[in-house]
């Protein structure tokens, strides 16, 4: 049997030891992944505006580079929905021979159990979706994880952000399939079964997130901007 | 394997079929079900499983008898979870894509019964050399069986081979469907059964 202090002292060079090697590798491997992670986000801009158009296509990352500095034109909003270099808010603009054909923003907030981040692309109408993506989450994989499947996103694709008399309502997840004789159809998705909750939280934040853009999809739908 | 002695190829090579992790010790089933949708994932799965335990039962033979016998699963256990740790970090620097779709499996392979059980089992009672041989053995057992599942899973559930299309278009056209069951868990428990019931049936291993 060896003495409490051997145990201590023993321990503790393990754990000194493994600390340093650990803060060595993720320090010397930050800046490639932060180079993944912008690739990322820049790959699900892209995808949620509808590009490329076959959504099994995979792109390189040089591809990926140039499709967002040919075709994204990123512009800041403030709250009034007007573009201002000082605004808060960010819209990433696809641009189809110099007219707008789409508008991506950024969607994120509580799932289950983590934060969940994506982007939601609204038609140059101002008012259909055109596409979403969620690019990182931690939750279930299998069940809510699979908010980032096609078969889940797509559902969204061609879906209203707001009713008959103009008001903004956001789109909801329902439990389930939605009822096709619903009056609201337009404004429901399917559900994931099995993660119930995670499609809460996703009403939940991407009404938050519509909401806040809605001045800005105001003035679109107005012919404003 | 000339440079390699009997003994040596015998700690290398049993666990791949006579002794494998998974179809005979049942180890490491959670993982195996988990990312054996497509093969590309099982593959990197494996090279991940592959760094963890060889270094895990080297790491832990060299020192083994240093380490008080008292806290010996904790720092087994840490210096398993350094190792994953690691192999995540380089994931996510090198492989982005595949390491988001093995989300939190790459971490759990720290609680995978494979790498403790051979770090206790093996690794505290052998050299360093011998050690890294079982543990190098061990996963390309584990790997063996998830590379074959997932690519049955990938042949019937997407009708394809790391993502390469095999099933020529005119089958589909001619009414052929992937089987969706295969890729979801319980068309990867039916093959897993399958293959444990065809491997314990040639090695003739029956249960104690």
């Amino acid at each position: 049997m060896r003495s409490n202090l051997y145990v201590l002292g023993f321990m503790s060079s393990v754990t000194i030891i493994l600390g340093i090697l650990l803060s060595l590798a993720a320090t010397s491997l930050k800046e490639k992944q932060d180079l993944n992670i912008q690739l990322d986000i820049k790959k699900n801009i892209l995808r949620s505006l509808g590009i490329p158009k076959d959504r099994s296509q995979k792109l390189s990352p040089d591809e990926v580079h140039t499709l967002f500095d040919e075709k994204i034109k990123t512009i800041r909003i403030n709250e009034q929905g007007e573009e201002d270099p000082q605004g808060k808010l960010t819209v990433y603009v696809k641009m189809e021979n110099g007219k707008p054909d789409g508008y991506a923003i950024p969607v994120s907030g509580k799932g289950l159990w983590s934060t969940i981040y994506g982007y939601l692309a609204i038609e140059p109408d101002g008012e259909t979706v055109k596409g979403i993506t969620f690019y990182k989450h931690g939750e279930t994989p299998g069940l809510g994880g699979e908010i980032e499947k096609d078969w889940f996103t797509s559902n969204f694709v061609g879906k209203q952000i707001v009713d008959k008399n103009g008001k903004t309502v956001g789109i909801h997840i329902v439990k389930g399939k939605v009822n096709p004789n619903d009056k609201d159809a337009a404004h429901k998705v399917d559900g994931i079964s099995g993660a119930t909750m995670t499609g809460k939280g996703v009403t939940r934040f991407l009404e938050k997130d519509i909401l806040m853009y809605a001045p800005f999809f105001q003035r679109i739908r107005a012919g404003v901007n | 394997m000339g440079f390699l002695s009997k003994k040596s190829q015998q700690v290398l090579t049993d666990p791949l079929i006579s002794n494998n992790p998974i179809a005979i010790q049942i180890l490491g089933i959670c993982s195996a079900l988990a990312v054996t949708v497509k093969m590309d994932t099982a593959v990197v799965m494996t090279l991940a499983v592959m760094f963890v335990l060889s270094l895990s039962n080297t790491v832990i033979a060299a020192i083994r008898k240093l380490i008080p016998n008292r806290v010996r699963i904790i720092v087994q256990l840490t210096i398993i979870a350094s190792l994953v740790i690691i192999a995540d970090q380089l994931l996510r620097a090198y492989m982005y894509d595949i390491s988001k779709q093995l989300s939190v499996f790459v971490g759990l392979i720290i609680t995978n019964c494979i790498v403790m059980g051979r770090a206790e089992a093996f690794a505290m009672q052998n050299p360093p050399g011998k050690a890294f041989l079982d543990g190098l053995g061990n996963a390309m057992g584990y790997g063996l069986i998830l590379i074959t599942v997932s690519f049955f899973r990938e042949v019937f559930g997407s009708g394809s081979v790391f993502g390469f299309q095999v099933i020529p278009q005119a089958w589909y056209n001619a009414g052929y469907s992937n089987a969706g069951l295969f890729v979801l868990s319980p068309g990867a428990f039916i093959i897993l059964g399958l293959f444990i019931w065809a491997q314990r049936s040639l090695t003739k291993f029956e249960e104690a």
